[in-house]
């Protein structure tokens, strides 16, 4: 304009540059938005993720030994764990004065069940040797090698010693190793006797499992989703409570719906007698086994796959399947060539949440799964609560949480977590 | 909807054969249950071809012959099974009867468009047979839980007396039982202590959070929301492993150093696991109803000399409340449901419902579960109505038509 006579930069109301001041007014409401989130994202951040960091923490964490028993861990060091022979008596005199002041703080029995994980029967020689070692006077009572292998003959054992000298760093790999059925041998890690391989077992079952559930689930939605998405509003929403009310009732009621359902004396098999179908002496086998669990948690997880199906059903017009058809193509062609490519996002959505929620399943299996049917979290909760191996349930945990985040990341990327909707 | 298509009579060579199919599928399972499962197939097959050829040869009346239908087989399963068998009876004659003249009339061809292949009109209602198949597998399980909680045995199934409808065979004593029982009921109120306090931490910090989040600059946004979200995506039993391991240490601090009692800090760690975990669900449904808020609602409330805290109360919280309440029901469910995480960090003092649930199946099966999960299908009825209410309300706020 031929009247602007000012040739600096444009101002503002109050004479600031008015670039400078709407840079003020844009990290005003930056600060605003971030002081309304923080509460929050500290809260998640205190309660959630440093819990969670802390089990990662825990999961290589291994400084029982090396604070338990110092002078043995120094002295241990010059021993070659791959010369066949115990160590000499240097070693024997650092583990009995250490021992000496762990059974004073009742502390040895502790790295006894740490070192039991590795090589079962430590615990009890850590025991024996304990309540001997409390009343040495280790300046006086030497020698010790010979006084160590009479009360066990295991402390003469270099495999033993091996154990220990592997275990004394303050970090291991070891949880890792056992979560993935392998152990440090003589000469690195190695796979363990077939007959002791587990968690293998059971991380391919928690998988396949959760494949086919996530399978039977895509079987079952997708007509639903498409009925759904198909019928008038009205008769839809009528429709649709039949789906959301197993999605909002309690998952143990569910649960325990179906061990109804399901038993030798429960409700399908009482039906299939009467109706003759089956003999009374030999009724259907369908709980605490794979089938069990996998017709349960299809039922519990299918308006998971339901709700993202239909929700991407619902934007696909229905005049593209008429103008197919219009064009000559069979139903079938109309349906694989037009629609089903239109609704694949909402496979993939359903897909991805049902397999996440399914592979860290606990409840169900654990009531409906018996032996065979259990998932890898059913070994967590053992290890938590049972054998008390916190550091392998915090391995095992770990590794299904690195699986759970590729998932994740994958479901952001194809759906966005923005996106994600509720009933 | 209107009828599509004009119909007209089907020739009696499509209706009979139908029928007796139909009728012979039928009576397979008759015939088997009663030992021969070919003679049920033939002489189901011949009935129900028999009474269609006299319904509309012979007698040419439908009303009447509705109900000579029912009666006939009802009566028929009386015969054979009591008074179970009557009633099912009752409703094969009047599906009989239906079906025969649904296909006599046409009357499967009125709701569609004229132009399909008799093939088509046959996928279609094979289709919605297998929907319908689908959805009695959906529900089933929570209607059977129901009548089985008025048990009066303590089985976990029908007995015969409750299949005769015998009043005997029916009785209360579960819900009495869970009324009276000490143990169900410490556990239910622990349930309503720990889920509403719950409830309130994560809708308060989570609609703050979601109005923050849906402002238009907002540095990480994605990050933000990512870890916001993640307590509902990471697997319940990886974040009760973390928490059990970071409780034990927390609870062994307010205990210890601060020296708070044993059972109130075993609630606060019930509590706060509970509100992070419900938090992902308040995030979730705000955001989603603040994409429809329209902001300059908010600047004409400061033009006319509002102050934010006014502005929220009296203009934003009001529009996005349906929003808020769906989110709280959400976190409220997810807590009063929630069994694997207070199971790692509750004592026994703070067994939930749920956990009791648990033990219940997993040791001592006592039919009161039953009678608990039918109170706690009723209740997930009536949250369920609500946010279903909520939800159209919240569309019709925000001008558009409820769907």
């Amino acid at each position: 304009m031929s009247d602007t006579t000012q040739s600096g930069p444009v101002l503002a109301a109050d004479g600031t540059p008015l670039k400078r001041s709407l840079n003020r007014a844009l990290r005003l409401q930056k600060m605003r938005a971030l002081a309304l989130i923080a509460p929050l994202l500290l809260f998640v951040l205190l309660t959630f993720i440093i819990p969670i960091g802390q089990m990662l923490f825990r999961s290589v964490e291994n400084d029982i030994v090396a604070t338990t028993l110092p002078r043995t861990v120094v002295a241990l060091q010059s021993w070659d764990a791959a010369s066949g022979v115990a160590p000499d008596e240097a070693v024997y005199t650092a583990l009995a004065a250490d021992l000496h002041d762990a059974a004073k703080a009742k502390t040895h029995t502790r790295v006894g069940s740490r070192l039991n994980y590795e090589t079962p029967g430590i615990s009890s020689l850590f025991r024996k040797a304990g309540r001997k070692a409390k009343k040495w006077d280790v300046e006086a009572d030497g020698p010790f090698k010979e006084q160590f292998i009479k009360i066990a003959k295991g402390w003469g054992d270099p495999d033993v010693w091996r154990t220990i000298q592997t275990y004394s760093p303050k970090y291991t790999n070891g949880y890792f190793l056992n979560a993935a059925d392998m152990q440090k041998g003589a000469d690195g890690a190695e796979i363990r006797p077939e007959s002791e391989r587990i968690y293998i077992t059971l991380f391919k079952r928690t998988l396949i499992m959760s494949l086919i559930i996530t399978g039977s689930c895509i079987v079952l939605a997708y007509p639903v989703a498409w009925i759904l998405a198909n019928l008038p509003a009205a008769k839809a929403n009528l429709l649709m409570i039949l789906v959301l009310l197993p999605f909002w009732t309690s998952l143990l009621v569910r649960t325990s719906a179906w061990k109804v359902m399901l038993q030798q004396q429960g409700v399908i098999n009482d039906v299939l007698v009467w109706l003759g179908l089956v003999a009374d002496d030999a009724r259907l086998v369908m709980i605490n086994n794979q089938l069990g669990t996998i017709i349960a948690m299809t039922h519990i997880l299918l308006p998971f796959m339901i709700l993202p199906m239909y929700s991407v059903m619902q934007t696909i017009q229905p005049t593209y399947l008429r103008a197919a058809k219009s064009m000559g193509a069979t139903n079938w062609t109309a349906f694989w060539r037009v629609y089903f490519p239109l609704s694949v996002p909402g496979i993939g959505a359903g897909s991805i949440l049902v397999f996440i929620l399914s592979i860290g399943y606990y409840i169900t299996p654990e009531l409906v799964g018996g032996t065979k049917g259990v998932f890898i979290s059913n070994r967590i909760a053992f290890h938590i609560s049972s054998s008390l191996n916190w550091g392998l349930a915090a391995a095992l945990g770990s590794i299904l949480l690195a699986v759970v985040l590729i998932l994740y990341w994958a479901y952001d990327k194809i759906v966005g977590i923005d996106n994600v909707k509720l009933g | 909807m209107a009828a599509l298509t004009p119909i007209s009579r089907k020739p009696m060579s499509l209706v009979l054969p139908t029928i007796a199919a139909a009728g012979g599928f039928l009576g397979i399972f008759v015939g088997a249950s009663n030992g021969s499962t070919l003679m049920g197939l033939v002489i189901g097959a011949v009935v129900v071809a028999a009474l269609g050829l006299f319904f509309i040869g012979v007698l040419k009346n439908e009303q009447l012959s509705k109900w000579i239908s029912i009666v006939l087989v009802a009566v028929a399963g009386f015969v054979l099974g009591g008074i179970p068998g009557f009633i099912l009876g009752a409703i094969f004659g009047w599906f009989f009867h239906w079906f025969t003249y649904w296909l006599y009339e046409g009357r499967y061809r009125a709701r569609l468009l004229p132009y399909l292949t008799p093939g088509q009109v046959l996928w279609h209602y094979s289709f919605l047979v297998i929907c319908g198949a689908i959805f009695v597998f959906l529900i089933t399980p929570i209607l059977v839980v129901m009548p089985l909680s008025f048990n009066a045995q303590d089985f976990f199934t029908f007995t015969p007396e409750m299949l005769r409808f015998d009043p005997e065979g029916y009785s209360l004593k579960h819900y009495r039982d869970f009324f009276t029982n000490n143990e169900w009921q410490r556990s239910f109120k622990n349930s309503l202590l720990i889920a509403p306090i719950a409830t309130v931490i994560s809708v308060s910090l989570g609609t703050l959070a979601a109005i923050g989040l849906s402002q238009s600059h907002v540095p990480g946004r994605r990050a933000i929301m990512a870890i916001l979200i993640s307590p509902m995506i990471v697997p319940l039993i990886i974040s009760a492993t973390g928490m059990f391991f970071f409780y034990s240490d927390i609870g062994n601090w307010l205990e210890g150093t601060l020296g708070l009692p044993k059972t109130f800090v075993g609630y606060v760690k019930v509590v706060l696991a509970h509100a992070v975990l419900g938090i992902p669900f308040v995030i979730i449904t705000v955001t989603a109803t603040l994409v429809g808020f329209d902001r300059s609602l908010t600047r004409a409330a400061a033009n006319m000399g509002a102050n934010p805290v006014t502005t929220f109360f009296r203009v934003q919280m009001p529009l996005i409340l349906p929003g808020v309440i769906s989110g709280g029901l959400f976190a409220f469910i997810t807590s009063f449901d929630e069994v694997v995480v207070v199971l790692f960090i509750g004592s026994a003092s703070q067994k939930t419902l749920p956990w009791q649930m648990f033990t219940g199946l997993r040791e001592q099966i006592s039919p009161t579960i039953l009678a608990v999960a039918t109170i706690l299908v009723v209740i997930s009825i009536a949250l369920l109505t609500t946010v279903e209410l909520l939800r159209r309300r919240s569309e019709r706020l925000r001008g558009m038509s409820p769907s």
